[in-house]
């Protein structure tokens, strides 16, 4: 094999597997606001996780647009990794690959001072993930042609529908959950009815 | 009460010509009970509101008059003022009129019968602090005469800023200092986490001086008088007169000496003994405070006057200046599961240990109040107060917990009655006042 | 340093990770909130109370210097 076809062989798979941890990290996050737990491990494993994929995530993209750039068989400029749409070749999705990248260093550099941030600030960044996913899911089925069929487009297909469910899952908790106002009386009607009613009667006698 | 006789002394402010000076009672309250005072009747009784030319001057005759908040935290006034006056750039000044407590009306009534010493007041604390921008923060259906008052004021070019009035939502929170810049703010009258407190970082992100509307119309008496005069009334520690609403029953006795029935807004000198404040009747205990208040056994109301540095041996404090005295013939449990049960349907929700632990702590109440309850209960009572006070971003736990703590102590007679099956009461009706809507919506909080 | 382990109540949803990080000074009540201990954090304990800091998914705890 010749040095660029391994280069290029290390592209595409750590993209894959980019593609992969990205999906983990979403779940993960999700898992985290809405206080899930994963079975058998503390609380903070799920914060901890979801931190720690989405730094080895960024890893592997590191690699993924290194091997890219040094393979010679297409030219590809180094900044095209992070400015989008500066790359010749495959100039669209390529540019999405870019994009997608942007907002996870967004996400990740504002979560590394969240301490000193605004928290209104932090949390409306952090809710680019929900569009940072489906540009990398763009990005991955539009540059890559061994995304396009096969078993590498049934593994991508069950990203994406792991994501959706992950997200409508989410949208519905968010329905339900009380608002603020309405707190008080939902704890009321939990412990407080058959007492209440009784206090009732004592005084209207 | 001592009503000491008129002296005559120079109005330190206005300087040169003597004018008669009451040195007794009433200073807040108008001359003749009932009639409220208009802009022409203000300044006749009390001389020119006195500007003193610059802000920071008026602060150090505050201080010396020690004259503390009367909207129920007894803070020192100077404090927040000195605060307030030391930042730098945009400030504001609120009054707050707020009064949030079901049992009092001190606060409405001042703004009916003395609207005018309450603006001079609000004017006074706005120059004293260098604030650019005035407001009064009040529940709706005060009255016209506010209104009139503002307008006459205009007219009469008195006073210095524009008051904008904002309506506070009848929710019991409405009135602590950080729900009232939020609600200022646009936003709904619950409390935000502090620090930063609202004399730093209040109103627009400008530092706040908030005043309750009665600890201005004192204030605007001191700027006249001077703070020697202030103290010759109430204590050394707490000087001053303070206005208290004071609930009594129609007693089941109708004693012939209960001359006072239902409810009283009275201006009282501190220091004053509990038993001239309260008519002769027969009574289990007395409320004091108001709802985050204490309750006190009529037995020990012999000993008692009204400032805090004596209430503090009972447990009890001014707070918001209610005295209710529940007649003997009424259920003190049933009553405080009543306030409990509306105390908790009014906190903010928005703190954990407050939004679960009080409205188990009324249901708890509630059963107690029943006929026999469960043994656990008053264990689980004792556990909730305990986790829920100072960890909330306000009082509310805290002072509902005060509440609950003292209802247990001087009530825990009837506590045994009720758990055996009786009840010491022989009227059933509602005592404390209460206001018959819960809140149910965020529109409630707005 | 004397610093002192503090909670914004309105912020604190009760996720529990803080509790898990630092069990020496927080535990969690009834209903999954935190107590926490309120004295200066031991110098011992610094770098883990840090940790249950930056650890808190709601940015409800807060170390502030007394």
């Amino acid at each position: 094999m010749s040095g660029t076809t391994a280069f290029w062989y290390a592209s595409r798979a750590t993209g894959i597997v980019a593609l992969l941890l990205l999906t983990a990290v979403l779940v993960l996050g999700i898992l985290v606001n809405r206080q899930g737990r994963l079975p058998g491990l503390p609380r903070f494993a799920v914060t901890n996780l979801h931190r720690n994929i989405s730094l080895l995530a960024v890893a592997f993209i590191t690699v993924h647009v290194l091997t890219a750039v040094l393979d010679t068989f297409v030219s590809i400029p180094l900044l095209s990794g992070v400015i989008p749409f500066a790359s010749g070749y495959e100039r669209l999705w390529l540019g999405l690959g870019a994009i997608s990248f942007d907002l996870m260093l967004a996400m990740i550099i504002t979560s590394l001072v969240r301490g000193r941030l605004n928290r209104i600030l932090w949390r409306a960044i952090h809710l680019l993930a929900y569009l940072c996913w489906p540009v990398a899911f763009a990005h991955s089925i539009g540059s890559s042609k061994d995304l396009q069929h096969g078993w590498l487009l049934d593994l991508s297909i069950a990203c994406a529908l792991v994501v959706a469910a992950a997200a409508g899952w989410r949208l519905a908790s968010a329905a339900r959950q009380l608002p603020r106002a309405a707190r008080v009386a939902a704890i009321f009607a939990q412990h407080a009815p058959h007492a209440n009613r009784q206090a009732q009667q004592r005084i209207s006698r | 009460m001592t009503m000491a006789a008129t002296n005559e002394t120079t109005n330190e402010a206005t300087g040169g010509a003597a004018r008669p000076v009451a040195s007794g009672l009433p200073r807040l309250l108008p001359l003749v009970p009932g009639v409220p005072e208009d802009l022409r009747a203000h300044l006749a009784r009390y001389g020119r509101l006195p500007y003193r030319g610059g802000p920071g001057l008026l602060v150090h005759a505050i201080e010396e008059a020690g004259l503390t908040g009367r909207g129920g935290a007894a803070f020192p006034v100077y404090r927040k003022l000195a605060l307030v006056a030391r930042a730098r750039g945009r400030k504001v000044v609120v009054a707050n009129g707020a009064e949030s407590e079901p049992a009092s009306h001190k606060d409405g009534l001042l703004l009916r019968a003395a609207p005018n010493l309450v603006l001079d007041g609000l004017q006074l604390a706005a120059e004293a602090v260098g604030a650019g921008e005035a407001h009064l923060y009040l529940h709706p259906g005060v009255g016209p005469e506010l209104l009139q008052a503002l307008h006459q004021r205009q007219a009469a070019g008195l006073d210095r800023l524009g008051v904008t009035i904002t309506e506070a939502p009848p929710r019991f929170l409405a009135g602590q200092e950080s729900a009232l810049v939020n609600r200022l703010g646009g936003g709904p009258a619950v409390p935000t986490f502090v620090p930063p407190r609202v004399s730093e970082r209040g109103l627009g992100g400008a530092p706040t001086l908030v005043q309750n509307v009665e600890t201005l119309a004192h204030l605007a008496l001191i700027a006249r008088y001077g703070p020697r005069w202030f103290r010759t009334l109430g204590t050394a520690q707490e000087p001053g007169t303070m206005l208290i609403t004071v609930h009594t029953g129609s007693g089941g006795g109708s004693s012939p000496r209960s001359q006072h029935r239902g409810t009283q807004v009275i201006e009282a000198e501190i220091g004053t003994p509990l038993r001239n404040l309260i008519p002769q009747q027969d009574a289990h205990a007395v409320l004091v405070g108001g709802f985050h208040g204490a309750w006190l056994p009529i037995d020990t109301i012999g000993t008692l006057t009204l400032d805090n540095a004596s209430l503090r041996t009972h447990g009890a404090a001014l707070g918001a200046g209610v005295v209710a005295v529940l007649p003997a013939d009424r259920c003190g449990l049933a009553e405080a599961a009543r306030v409990v049960r509306y105390l908790a349907a009014e906190s903010a929700g928005q703190c954990g240990p407050c939004l679960n632990g009080l409205p188990r702590m009324a249901a708890a109440l509630a059963e107690l109040a029943g006929r026999g309850h469960r043994r656990q209960v008053r264990a689980d009572l004792e556990r909730w107060a305990g986790l829920v006070t100072g960890r909330g971003a306000c009082n509310h736990p805290d002072g509902t917990v005060r509440f609950v703590r003292s209802t247990l102590t001087v009530f825990a007679p009837e506590i045994s009655l009720h758990a055996r099956g009786h009840c010491s009461a022989t009227n059933h009706a509602p005592f404390l006042p209460l206001p018959a809507a819960l809140p149910v919506s965020e529109e409630d909080w707005i | 340093m004397a610093d002192t382990l503090r909670v914004n109540p309105i912020n604190c949803t009760g996720h529990g990770v803080c509790a898990e990080v630092l069990p020496e000074l927080i535990s969690l009540d009834e209903w999954g909130y935190p107590i926490i201990d309120p004295g200066p954090v031991p110098p011992a304990l610094d770098l883990e109370a840090r940790r249950a800091v930056a650890a808190c998914p709601a940015l409800a705890l807060k170390l502030t210097r007394k």
